[in-house]
């Protein structure tokens, strides 16, 4: 039995090796299963830990309400995101916790078939999930089915269109919805998408009931979430906290430069919030003043010795060139985006009006693709914009930050296959 | 008073992944679209609210001259 309040409470148990059925079992004992399972998944106040933070009570009662023989239920643990490692730790070290969630899940809204999403680009992770789901099948018949799937890794693969329509049609994809409260089908059935994390929290709240799960975390954000802290630091990790820990307390768990410069909150399409708000809670609901975001939990550190206005230019040059390319604003918008942070850098034009046009384009690209992918990139031009004023403003009267001297990189974007792979003119 | 309430509630939207940019839209309906520097539709003050007739007629030009049909007059509960 897990005692009460006591981190931690995903990771509980991990060796190191995935967790075989028994030993799962075993450490996640539970005296007596809640008894109703919605209810007590509506008042844990658990949000989706995907980047979305939905209520997921919400988006399993539109699962409820709608008729239909069958549904499904998808494990996203994609993980498009560079920095993120949460899903894979999960997955290499309980996985069985997120496939009893998902379990939970299906008898909550009567699904048949639960689908589990890994990119294939992790075979090892592909591999666990294999192995827990084969062992889950040789037990016993009953329950829903689990299926593995193994799309290929991009980083809009593992927005919720996409890996429905990878399902469908084995196209990664981002479709567009006309109607968003409308639930995604697979076929004609409808589908309920959930992160592996959240899945994984579903399962704590099955056995141990909602009111152990507010044990941590604040009034709004209730329980623990996973970070995946990287950057300036000893070695990156996936730390479990709880919601509404300060960050100062998250970098020093996590061994991390503890004056850092800036940090980059909530993924590639985040947002930077400066190095001096280290005492702010982490939760979405503290950090939306500042601009900031929970996000995927990731964060990313950047000591003084960076340059914000570069690792941004390299970002946001990598998010351009993993655009889906189907819509015309974030096509076109994010390499315009990416080639005007590369001329406030290394100016060839008049720099005041390249600015300009940065924060013109921003303001036009925002909310006109079918997924929220040029979205985030905007938010993170514009928190750059922000956070590193100073810096630009160096950069544009032509003399460089004291970053930009160093050359140092601490966000480990991934490297492009083919500089002209980039689509410029 | 028919008319308005007839016209009221309706809003053009473009499904981004379909338009490819002909630009049709902002030549029959230059007072609801305008088009950004590479050529993509924006739908001036979305969601807007198709308010006179005149408006409506445009729109519907719009959606009738779009070549990949991108273009939709949607209805929209409250506006």
């Amino acid at each position: 039995m897990m005692e009460s309040s006591t981190l931690p409470r995903l990771l509980h148990g991990a060796t190191g090796r995935p967790l075989t059925l028994q030993q799962h079992e075993v450490a996640f004992a539970a005296n007596s299963p809640v008894a109703n399972l919605f209810e007590e998944l509506q008042s844990s106040g658990l949000t989706g830990r995907g980047g979305g933070t939905f209520a997921t009570s919400k988006k399993v009662a539109l699962l409820r309400s709608q008729r239909s023989h069958h549904k499904y239920v998808v494990v996203n643990a994609m993980e498009g995101e560079p920095a993120a490692h949460k899903d894979q730790t999960l997955l290499s070290s309980n996985p069985h916790l997120v496939l009893d969630g998902a379990e939970f899940l299906a008898s909550m809204i009567g699904a048949k078939e639960i689908a589990v999403c890994v990119s294939r680009d992790n075979p090892t992770v592909v591999h666990h999930v294999q192995q827990a789901i084969h062992e889950r099948t040789r037990r016993s018949e009953r329950g829903a089915r689990f299926q593995l799937h193994a799309p290929p890794w991009r980083y809009v693969a593992g927005e919720e269109s996409a890996l429905i329509h990878w399902l469908n049609d084995n196209e990664s994809l981002p479709q567009y919805r006309a109607n968003k409260a409308e639930p995604l089908r697979i076929g004609r059935g409808p589908a309920l998408v959930n992160n592996a994390e959240t899945c994984a929290h579903v399962a704590l709240i099955g056995r141990f009931g909602s009111s152990w799960f507010r044990q941590l975390g604040t009034d709004e954000s209730t329980g623990s979430t996973l970070v995946s802290l990287s950057g300036a630091v000893q070695r990156p990790s996936v730390l479990e906290v709880p919601l509404g820990t300060s960050l100062r307390t998250i970098l020093e768990a996590g061994h991390a430069d503890p004056n850092p410069q800036a940090l980059l909150t909530g993924g590639y399409g985040g947002a930077w919030l400066a190095g001096t708000h280290l005492d702010v809670a982490y939760t979405n609901a503290a950090l939306a003043p500042y601009g900031a975001t929970v996000g995927a939990g990731i964060l990313i550190v950047v000591g003084q010795s960076g340059c914000g206005l570069t690792e941004t230019q390299r970002i946001v040059k990598w998010m351009a060139n993993e655009s889906a390319r189907q819509c015309g604003p974030c096509a076109f918008g994010l390499p315009a985006l990416a080639e005007d942070l590369t001329q406030l850098l290394r100016p060839t034009r008049d720099p005041q009006a390249v600015h300009r046009e940065l924060v013109e384009r921003c303001n036009v690209i925002e909310g006109r693709g079918a997924c929220r992918h040029p979205d985030g990139v905007v938010r993170l031009v514009r928190s750059a914009l922000d956070v590193f004023r100073e810096d630009i403003a160096l950069h544009v009267a032509g003399s460089h930050c004291a970053g930009s001297r160093s050359q140092g990189h601490f966000v480990k974007v991934p490297t492009l296959e083919r500089e002209d792979e980039l689509i410029w003119q | 008073m028919a008319i308005k309430r007839k016209v009221g509630g309706f809003v053009l939207r473009v499904n981004p992944i379909l338009c490819d940019g002909f630009g049709h839209c902002h030549e029959l309906a230059p007072e609801l679209v305008k088009v950004d520097e590479w050529g993509y539709p924006i739908i001036k003050t979305q969601p807007s609210a198709l308010a006179d007739l005149g408006a409506l007629e445009s729109a519907r030009y719009a959606v009738r001259g779009c070549p990949r049909q991108a273009l939709r007059i949607e209805r929209v509960a409250d506006l």
